[in-house]
């Protein structure tokens, strides 16, 4: 019999020697995308897959996962899971999940196929397309997963249509835009190493630990089964790192500012994330500064700790980054509950008992800060008069979110940050974004701003309504406004029999 | 460098100039300290409106859900234009008096604490 | 000093993976949270093929550990006998 290989032969044979010697073809002309953004690659050869998965072993463990996904989903649908969420104010989350992060599964699948094809070295190039098939079995999974709920829940119905055009869902969208739009390198750093090495882990760890707490048996097994593919990208991405401080020193600059701008980005797209971990699970695991000192904290920390050996500073604006973990989730929730006539997913105020736990996760903050609003929203609602705002917002260049962030050492008054760019005025909600967008103002410049393209008439309209009806495909009425009285609810009391 | 592209001499379309909105320009209105609006609101106006028909027919609208908006007395209340100090006039356009494409105003009212003077 | 950490899918298959991890690792520590595991510990910590082979009762591949894993933090080291977790300090 033959013996059976080890994993560093098999994937020497399996990796490696499926690259070839270009001879008939410069070998710029075939990877053309790799030196334009001034990184040195001297040597592919160095480059390292600790996991050393090779294609075999792939398809048979992922294989493996999807048989073990699909038969719990079918288990799910059969007994009706739908009716074990703790609460049905839950399942928001949910259509906020399908329309803001599945896509951009989608569009991780595609900047991976991309950068997986231009890269001159193979091992990178193996590890970019397994990445790239992760990422579309994660996106087919969860439009499986919700599709169940689309059946007895308003708002899932139209999510790909709704991403591209709904106001809240361009800053996700924008966010990975900007990443495909630049270089392969900087696309390994923004979405390899800052979004999957530490800030996903936000997203699908806490969150979908959350997912169980609230009996929604379905989110948990695709978020896991997803995440399970997320620690070979996580590794994926540390090994870019890695890989690219160790070909040339000066590289080290060009990582940083990434690291930098990538850092914040993401930490302004996981807004989204904070808001759904404090308000949107009924029932808590942790609550979002928890979960940010164990994951960004303390593992980011131990991981910055280690790059400092190469020269690699913590993220800029760290420290602007840590006071903002007291503040943000309650700041976005008060965005989208005073927008409730415009989400595509239900908003309510927090319950007493909700609002009690958030003060004692927020010592400092929630008090002082955030629960007068939610005693004025109660105020309002109690006279008949739920308040939603009248006007639309000013928007952040960058991050596109409304700009709705406080000055973290004055959290009463709204962060306001502009730049001059050839003769136009660009504002931004921190110093994080203008920065991004100082350094490169020809890309920004670009922005599709929900709220000015309303105003340039490419949304439809004349009204704000005409633009949620038939520009972003809500059901009014349905979709939209508060859990309170929404046909979700009434439903929902239906299938459990009480009035 | 103003982007880092593949592209040399790459320019970006600029979305948002002035041209794009139909005559109007887009002006910003923020009240400080009074989060009860989670954002300064975006108006699309005509640059030859008039200071007095902001204040008196676009800025109630939204602003007045809030408690302390009818006690604000606005001969008292104070003005940044574009993060400098600024001082209305209420019969000359926006245009005239520096208020461009989007420029962004903010009014104080110290004397106004906001929703349980928690700055709402 | 910094910790590692790794976080595995709360199953039946884990159980075993987990036992193993903590065999091989007494300062390790265990936290239980709603539908996984998480263990962390400081210095490096190793998953032992031979050891999660004795508490399943069969053979056991080192790559089948993605079929459970969530998460992980530090740097890997694989090889057919083992995996380990690390940071440079």
């Amino acid at each position: 019999m033959a013996k059976k290989l080890n994993i560093k032969d098999k994937y020497r044979l399996l990796t490696r020697d499926l690259d070839w010697e270009y001879s008939y073809v410069d070998k710029k002309d075939a990877f053309p995308f790799e030196e334009f953004e001034g990184i040195k690659i001297t040597d592919w050869s160095k480059w390292e897959d600790p996991f050393r998965l090779t294609m075999d072993s792939y398809w048979k463990y992922q294989a493996e996962k999807e048989k073990k996904l699909y038969a719990i989903f079918d288990a799910f649908s059969q007994n009706h899971g739908h009716l074990n969420v703790s609460d049905p104010r839950y399942v928001n989350a949910l259509k906020l999940f399908l329309t803001g992060v599945s896509p951009l599964e989608y569009q991780a699948y595609q900047g991976f196929a991309h950068v997986g094809r231009q890269f001159g070295g193979v091992g990178a190039r193996v590890a970019c397309q397994m990445q790239a098939i992760d990422e579309l079995r994660h996106v087919q999974t969860q439009i499986h997963a919700m599709s169940h709920y689309n059946k007895y829940f308003d708002g899932f119905q139209d999510y790909s249509h709704m991403h591209d055009r709904v106001w809240y869902l361009s800053v996700p969208k924008s966010f990975f835009n900007d990443a495909r739009a630049a270089g392969p390198f900087e696309f390994m750093v923004a979405i390899g190493f800052s979004f999957e090495y530490v800030l996903t882990n936000l997203l699908f760890v806490p969150f979908m630990s959350g997912a169980a707490h609230n009996g929604d048996m379905a989110t948990v097994t695709f978020g896991f089964s997803a995440q399970s593919d997320e620690a070979r990208h996580m590794t994926l991405g540390l090994e870019v790192i890695k890989f690219l401080l160790e070909q040339h020193e000066d590289n080290v600059p060009i990582v940083q500012k990434w690291i930098d701008k990538w850092f914040w980005r993401g930490t302004r797209l996981l807004t989204l994330v904070a808001m759904m971990m404090d308000y949107m699970l009924p029932n808590k695991v942790m609550s979002w500064k928890e979960a940010w000192e164990v994951y960004f904290e303390e593992a980011g920390g131990a991981l910055f700790k280690d790059l400092a050996r190469y020269g690699i500073k913590m993220p800029k604006y760290a420290e602007t980054i840590e006071k903002e973990k007291e503040h943000v989730s309650h700041q976005a929730w008060w965005i989208f509950y005073t927008h409730g006539h415009a989400a595509g997913f239900h908003t309510w105020i927090p319950s007493d008992e909700e609002l009690d736990w958030l003060s004692e996760k927020y010592p400092d903050t929630f008090d002082k800060y955030y629960r007068p609003r939610w005693e004025l929203a109660k105020e309002m609602e109690a006279k008949g008069e739920r308040f939603y705002t009248k006007a639309l917002p000013q928007l952040c260049t960058t991050c596109q979110i409304p700009m709705g962030f406080t000055e973290m050492d004055d959290p009463t008054q709204v962060c306001y940050r502009d730049s001059v760019y050839n003769g136009d005025r660009y504002h931004f909600c921190s110093d994080g974004c203008k920065e991004i967008f100082d350094d490169e103002p020809e890309k920004y410049v670009q922005s599709w701003l929900p709220v000015h393209q309303i105003f340039q008439g490419n949304c439809g309209g004349p009204d704000v309504e005409n633009v949620l009806s038939d520009f972003y495909r809500m059901n009014l009425g349905e979709d939209n406004m508060d859990m309170k009285g929404s046909p979700d609810e009434k439903r929902w009391k239906q299938w459990k029999g009480v009035a | 460098m103003p982007i880092h592209a593949i592209t040399p001499e790459y320019k970006g379309e600029v979305l948002d100039k002035f041209e794009n909105f139909n005559g109007n320009q887009v002006v910003y209105v923020g009240w400080d300290h009074h989060l009860m609006f989670c954002a300064a609101f975006a108006y699309p106006l005509p640059p030859e409106m008039l200071f007095r028909t902001l204040l008196d027919d676009v800025i109630p609208e939204a602003f007045s859900l809030h408690p302390e908006f009818s006690k604000i007395n606005w001969d008292k209340a104070e003005w940044l234009l574009d993060g400098q100090p600024f001082i209305p006039q209420l019969n000359a356009s926006l245009i005239d008096q520096g208020i461009g494409h989007k420029s962004l105003l903010r009014f104080q009212t110290p004397e106004l604490k906001g929703v349980q003077e928690a700055g709402i | 000093m910094s910790k590692v950490y790794i976080a595995l899918q709360d199953n039946d298959e884990s159980r075993y993976i987990v036992e193993a991890i903590e065999e091989d690792n007494p300062e390790a520590t265990v936290i239980h949270m709603p539908a996984m595991i998480r263990i962390e510990m400081e210095g490096r910590l190793t998953v032992l093929k031979e050891t999660v082979e004795e508490k399943m009762g069969r053979d056991w591949d080192i790559q089948e550990l993605h079929l459970n894993l969530i998460t992980l933090g530090g740097n890997v080291e694989e090889d057919d006998d083992s995996l380990s977790l690390h940071w440079n300090e």
